[in-house]
């Protein structure tokens, strides 16, 4: 692994898994300098696809590939019934213009009567639809997450879902490959999310964009595809649209089994393809960063960015620690939070948990907050909602009681979908509610309230939060346990 | 819209009146909330751009650039915007609700990746400038708004009255929109045999057979 800069060897250079899997899917290079990219798998869902397929129906275009494009309904399905039509009846058109589509065009659909509705990027990866080595193109911006895998995934407006549709294909620019590091081994009670944020917090919301992120070192290594899946998700928060974690035995194991993995010899072989793809060690970047793992804390955001985040014992920055440039954002944000000069985040009084979404809304994420809840009552004047991220997720912590712990700590247990973390549903904030969340983004009004505000952290964090009423250091409710992470178990349930 | 259709538009200068919408990491939640987005089409959006910034609970005017007559304008519109502009989602909603408020380009310091591509797939340039470039540019327009502002993408320059700015955009993209061929499809369509073949060397398409 070296840096491109100041690279002045002459041995044959190692490639990047970005390198090959670009290459590979190269169709041709355009006249524009952008690259034809072919895409190994598109995925849709009903916010950001009736609009291509209304392009094209009125350019009288078919679909390409329409054996290469799944799709599911999730932003909008409301989570307490799923009984048809839908209770707001512009969700029910919206489900209803999908599925004709998918009809028209021959594409499956993973509908709820399916038993494989979900999240996109909870039933992609739990299918075995995402595979290492692929180009994989969906109409939303947490496409990343299938980045886990080690393929190079990316969120589309929808003229470029229309392209796909149209041609499978892309017209896109190659983005600049950075490798982060994080070497260490990450301490008890600090999660996936936790690394994420940090990340981001350390390189700034802008400081991926043009970049593909590669997360490589022993804490990624360690880590399950469910917790790489966290980590990829939020490549764009940090301004990467891509991001990547190199497939290995863990990648290989998760796949073993699922519906639309290969079976038999044909598994072996994939296998093998999909190690060979992997950054060779000897692969350059156009950046190298390296983070300690032992400088992760459970971390917090306090602002309206995702980059605006600290560790949990940590008070508010204050607004004159920041460069002149960045200060108005903060000053926005303490108003727009109602923070005070030396507040600390620890101890802010909540009035919604919600645990779920792209980022935190699978079986591991169920299981980590479920331990904490067990060992208490939501606070009473807190609303809480546990919301799988698909109906596998829901079928498989019901299997296991999870649903009885969250009910019985008096947690709401819904329906899988997108849900509260961006509120295209009945699940709203209301007011200037303030919401402890396991989701990715902290936007002013992203909960559906316009003046709502939202706290990012771990699953485990969400739930000892709504025990508590306020933000609390989850390692005190785990007390000395050592084990916490063992019990993150595998991704099977 | 069409891709058989449709003739090649080469977009080589907009021109409009300037609004400027100052922050950094304005994101795409900000720019369309995600509760304007329940319908199949991208009609009326225009109405709901920067809603939850122009509009207070009960529908009336806060004090912002889009709702100020100093800057509002009856024809084309140039957004000018500081750092990261369209962060966040991948909405196409935000630069079709921007497009149909008024807003045909954008002057900025940066954009974010996403964002860049959806305006470029609807042949609006998002011009980048520097920073302090920027900041004299929003000082013209704030003096004296009533003037058109001109984004020209062969001479790579932005002018408004007597100031011109460098601009730069990435080369594929403004490659796209000089060329026209920023609606990608019937590009992308011209090549179907080899979109073929390349699909037929990978090994995931050929279901690991061999």
């Amino acid at each position: 692994m070296r840096s491109r800069k100041g690279d002045t060897t002459h041995f044959p250079m190692g490639r990047s898994l970005l390198d090959k899997v670009w290459e590979l899917h190269s169709v041709r290079p355009l006249d524009s300098g952008q690259t034809q990219l072919f895409i190994g798998l598109h995925l849709i869902h009903e916010v950001t696809s009736p609009q291509a397929f209304a392009m094209l129906r009125e350019a009288g275009l078919p679909v390409a590939f329409p054996e290469r494009t799944f799709a599911t309904v999730d932003h909008i399905i409301p989570t307490t019934s799923q009984a048809r039509p839908l209770a707001d009846p512009q969700a029910e058109t919206m489900m209803s213009a999908l599925e004709k589509s998918c009809r028209e065009h021959g594409i499956r659909f993973f509908g709820p009567e399916t038993g494989h509705q979900g999240i996109v990027h909870v039933i992609g990866p739990e299918l075995g639809l995402t595979q290492p080595g692929m180009t994989i193109a969906c109409g939303d911006s947490h496409t990343s997450t299938h980045g886990a895998f080690g393929a190079l995934a990316l969120g589309i407006g929808t003229s470029q879902v229309r392209d796909v549709l149209a041609s499978q294909c892309l017209a896109i620019d190659r983005p600049r490959a950075r490798r982060i590091e994080v070497t260490g081994k990450l301490r008890p009670g600090v999660y996936a999310k936790d690394v994420i944020l940090h990340i981001i917090r350390r390189l700034g919301v802008k400081g991926g964009v043009g970049f593909a992120y590669e997360y490589a070192g022993p804490v990624f290594a360690a880590m399950s595809m469910e917790e790489r899946m966290t980590v990829c998700n939020m490549s764009i928060e940090g301004g990467a649209r891509l991001g990547y974690v190199n497939p290995d035995a863990t990648t290989i194991e998760y796949l073993r089994g699922r519906e639309f993995a290969p079976t038999g010899d044909a598994f072996e072989r994939a296998s093998r393809w999909w190690l060979s793809i992997a950054s060779d060690p000897d692969a350059t970047y156009d950046d190298v960063v390296t983070i300690d793992a032992a400088a992760i804390g459970p971390t917090v955001t306090w602002g309206i960015n995702p980059g605006q985040a600290i560790g949990v014992d940590e008070a508010v920055p204050s607004p004159g620690a920041f460069p002149g440039d960045e200060r108005p954002t903060v000053v926005d944000a303490y108003e727009y939070m109602g923070w005070h000069e030396g507040d600390r985040i620890a101890g802010t009084r909540i009035d919604v948990a919600f645990i779920g979404s792209c980022t935190n809304g699978r079986l591991s994420d169920l299981r980590e907050a479920a331990r904490i809840a067990e060992r208490g009552k939501v606070r009473s004047g807190v609303r809480a909602l546990v919301v799988p991220g698909s109906q596998e997720v829901a079928r498989a912590a019901e299997a296991e009681g999870l649903d009885r712990v969250f009910r019985e700590a008096g947690f709401e247990w819904r329906l899988p979908g997108c849900s509260m973390c961006l509120a295209m549903n009945p699940d709203k904030l209301k007011g200037r509610e303030i919401c402890a969340s396991s989701s990715n983004r902290n936007f002013k009004g992203r909960q559906g309230s316009p003046a709502g505000r939202t706290l990012l952290m771990s699953p485990a964090m969400v739930a000892a939060a709504a025990i508590r009423g306020e933000v609390t250091d989850v390692r005190e409710l785990i007390g000395g346990d050592r084990h916490v992470r063992e019990l993150s178990g595998g991704d099977r349930g | 819209m069409t891709a058989r259709q449709t003739a090649l538009l080469p977009v080589k200068r907009v021109a409009g009146r300037p609004v400027p919408l100052p922050g950094n990491d304005l994101d795409t939640d900000r720019i369309i909330p995600a509760r304007f987005m329940t319908a199949i089409t991208f009609d009326g959006l225009g109405e709901k751009a920067f809603f939850d910034v122009r509009f207070d609970a009960n529908g009336r005017e806060l004090p912002h650039p889009m709702n100020d007559p100093r800057y509002r304008a009856k024809g084309p519109q140039i957004a000018v915007v500081n750092k990261n502009f369209g962060c966040g989602s991948s909405r196409e909603h935000a630069p079709q609700a921007l497009r149909r408020w008024g807003i045909q380009g954008l002057v900025g310091e940066s954009f974010a990746d996403i964002f860049f591509g959806n305006c470029v797939a609807l042949g609006m340039p998002c011009a980048i400038a520097s920073e302090a470039d920027v900041g004299r540019l929003i000082r013209a327009v704030e003096e004296d708004p009533a003037h058109d502002l001109v984004i020209d993408l062969e001479k790579q320059t932005a002018s408004f009255r007597d100031l011109e700015i460098p601009i730069r955009m990435p080369d594929g993209a403004r490659q796209q929109l000089l060329a026209g061929t920023w609606d990608a499809t019937r590009t992308l369509l011209d090549a179907a045999d080899r979109v073929r073949s390349t699909a037929e060397r990978l090994p995931y398409v050929r279901a690991f057979a061999d």
